[in-house]
């Protein structure tokens, strides 16, 4: 398959970080494509990103939108039959396989003649490690998919164990800190976003689910451009991170406010920076309230895994711009 | 090559090409592409079909893995069209996962397997090793004998497959029938048209009517689904023989149904198998018949999965003697097919004797079918042409209880 390639709107709304469009979510009508009754934790940051991304869709679409979705929580809170909790046409096949699966239904699509979008989603388990090999080949192959990786940054479905998209000192039920060991490797993970770029698809972006206008914006761009398109979206999960529930947009917000989860968006190869830091963070306020790096703080801190932990930030900040253009001139 | 025969128009073509031939007038609209030998050939010639345009409306996917050839068919087919791939061996196995996932989801995906041996140690040959490890996944298993019969049970397969709504493997001997050149019967493509109507999906993912497929299932729902799958396929004995007849009615031929008897009446010895070794079977069974006045026949099963237990039971019962010969071993117990008869034939006395064979590829010769099956071996498995100073060589290494 092959398709033209065209610009979405979300491109051309850079640097700002005021909502300019009405939000999908404030309006009365919204599809609720993910309907509440559903068994996903109080906090959940991946339920709340999920129904955001699919409203947005559906709205841009007039509901035109079908949904494949890897293994994981979002499918495993969302449909133990017989309860179930979506309003789309959804198929679940299995946890490495999403893109592929997706791959078929948008060759479906394109062979029945339909216009239907098609999107594949699955957390930073399905996405970075057990299926990154289908996703490289969807993106290879430019099929007409939007992929969206809900990023809660560890296994949390199967009880919080690491993923490659768990951050360094981060503890987790497989990096459980222990004398020396400081929990996950400071050099260790991976960066989808940046790997999404290198396979030249037409859109990929970041986002969080503390900035839901910016987030439905990106969907709203992506979802009517052909070609493979990729969307990673920051999504605190409380009871992985050990957040109170009612903090996961505050410590969403502080990621991005720190520098280490930036939000940009890539057009056709071309790089905008989606938000510029207004009142910049030191990363201890984004990682003390967490407790999977409760241990680099009190009585046995480690002022060095901070030090990483916010040059690692800082590197962000150059590389994306967060500051503004002219921030390091 | 073309050559008339008798009113038909006979085609010298490789298995592989037959196969893509005809498959493609099953007019499926998305095939997967993966290579592995000894299948390639079949997706190369898909391909070619595609891009000349002699298939129309029909998507070709390069994959990067068969658990994505798979898995993109998985999609296709639950989006409501009709899909097809292939893959052999260590391809298979590496789909194991998509291969229960197609089955659980009642998705009527046709694949050919061209039967290969697993690794390690790593072997491009022939035998059953493959299909035999994803034999309890809730697939429709057909074993075709020749590359007729194989080019015949792919249309059968289409069609199988969505009257039962279960994915159909049609298992073909990887190079002994793949790459073998032969004269086949290729139909017309109205013919196939008239025998496979166009597909009607019984689930599809339609924004009119939104469904929500693959929902996890618990304890209470669970074996329920699984035991109606198992009922479906007990039903679709009838309907693979049902479609074998109405394919011979319209294409004439005697292939496909559950299996081929040859000579088992009066039979006091048969012998059953699966795939191309049949036809060397029955011309050493001519031999014998005729040298030594003996009374051999053979049974060559075709429906592996559904097993047709009361069928084969009632083919064999008043045989006296069993030799079941297999390209397949369960390291640790013997023969497989071997065991399914023994249940088969439960109360029934009757000697059953397990004839391992062709393992990787290794030739199965008129003359050791010959001595085996006239032979009185007291093994409870023979492993035909075995070579005895290699294994002897070899033992020196193995464990040895006493040392511990």
């Amino acid at each position: 398959m092959s398709y033209p390639t065209i610009g979405g709107p979300a491109a051309e709304k850079k640097n700002t970080n005021v909502a300019h469009d009405v939000c999908v979510q404030s309006q009365i009508d919204r599809r609720n494509t993910i309907t509440s009754g559903h068994r996903a934790c109080q906090g959940c940051g991946e339920a709340l990103a999920a129904r955001c991304v699919l409203d947005a869709a559906y709205s841009a679409t007039n509901g035109n939108i079908v949904v494949v979705n890897a293994t994981g929580c979002l499918e495993v809170f969302s449909c133990v039959y017989p309860e179930n909790a979506w309003n789309i046409p959804w198929l679940h096949s299995l946890f490495a396989n999403a893109p592929s699966v997706a791959s078929g239904v948008a060759a479906a699509m394109h062979v029945s003649g339909k216009s239907t979008r098609v999107i594949a989603q699955g957390g930073d388990g399905a996405t970075t490690d057990i299926g990154m090999g289908a996703l490289s080949g969807m993106f290879d192959r430019n099929d007409d998919v939007l992929y969206v990786c809900y990023d809660n940054q560890a296994y949390m479905n199967t009880g919080v164990q690491r993923s490659s998209s768990t951050p360094p000192m981060a503890r987790t039920a497989t990096t459980f800190p222990v004398g020396s060991y400081l929990g996950n490797d400071a050099k260790s993970g991976k960066n989808l976003p940046e790997i999404a770029i290198a396979h030249n698809i037409p859109y990929v972006a970041t986002a969080s689910v503390a900035h839901v206008t910016d987030l439905e914006q990106k969907v709203m761009a992506a979802i009517h451009i052909r070609g493979a398109r990729y969307i990673h979206v920051h999504v605190p999960c409380p009871l992985g991170w050990g957040i109170k529930t009612s903090e996961t947009i505050k410590i969403a917000r502080l990621a991005i406010d720190c520098g280490l989860f930036p939000l940009f968006e890539v057009v056709n190869g071309a790089m905008t920076t989606s938000f510029t830091i207004e009142n910049l963070v030191p990363v201890e306020e984004y990682l003390k309230p967490q407790r999977r790096f409760a241990h680099l703080f009190g009585k046995n801190a480690v002022p060095d895994a901070i030090a990483h932990i916010q040059k690692l930030a800082d590197e962000n900040i150059k590389r994306y711009k967060l500051l503004g253009e002219n921030a390091h001139e | 090559m073309k050559e008339k025969l008798g009113g038909i128009m006979l085609h010298q073509l490789e298995g592989s090409q037959a196969i893509a031939k005809v498959v493609a007038m099953c007019r499926p609209n998305l095939i997967c592409a993966y290579p592995i030998t000894p299948q390639t050939h079949i997706v190369e010639e898909l391909g070619e079909i595609v891009r000349s345009g002699e298939l129309q409306n029909c998507e070709y996917l390069n994959v990067e893995s068969e658990m994505a050839a798979l898995s993109a068919t998985i999609g296709a087919q639950a989006a409501g069209i009709r899909s097809y791939t292939a893959t052999s061996s260590q391809g298979l196995l590496h789909m194991a996962e998509a291969i229960y996932n197609a089955s659980g989801l009642e998705l009527p995906i046709v694949m050919t397997i061209g039967n290969r041996a697993i690794g390690s140690p790593l072997n491009i040959w022939n035998d059953h090793s493959d299909a035999m490890a994803v034999r309890d996944a809730g697939w429709i298993m057909l074993f075709a004998e020749s590359n007729q019969e194989a080019v015949n049970l792919h249309i059968q397969a289409f069609r199988i497959a969505e009257m039962v709504k279960c994915p159909v493997m049609v298992c073909v001997d990887g190079f002994i029938l793949t790459h073998a050149y032969e004269r086949i019967n290729i139909p017309d493509q109205k013919e196939v048209d008239e025998f496979l109507p166009a597909y009607e999906p019984h689930i599809t993912m339609d924004t009119a009517n939104p469904l929500s497929i693959g929902t996890m299932v618990p304890p209470e729902y669970f074996m329920e689904v699984r035991y109606i799958a198992h009922l479906r396929q007990q039903k679709s004995i009838s309907i693979i023989e049902h479609v074998a007849d109405k394919f011979a009615d319209k294409f004439g031929g005697n292939s496909g149904g559950l299996f081929h008897k040859y000579n088992i009446q009066d039979a006091e010895t048969i012998v059953v198998t699966m795939g191309s070794v049949a036809g060397t079977i029955r011309d050493v069974v001519d031999d014998i018949n005729c040298e030594s006045g003996n009374k051999f026949g053979v049974l060559t099963l075709i429906s592996y999965r559904p097993f047709p237990q009361k069928e084969i039971r009632e083919a064999l019962k008043n045989a006296k003697k069993i030799v079941v010969v297999e390209k397949a071993l369960a390291v640790g117990i013997g023969g497989i097919l071997v065991q399914e008869i023994k249940l088969s034939l439960a109360g029934i006395n009757v000697n059953i004797t397990s004839v391992v064979a062709g393992l990787g590829g290794k030739p199965i010769t008129r003359s050791m079918l010959y001595d085996c099956l006239l032979g009185s071996s007291h093994e409870e498995t023979k492993f035909l042409g075995l070579n005895d100073d290699l294994v002897k060589k070899k033992c020196l290494f193995a464990c040895d209880a006493s040392v511990i």
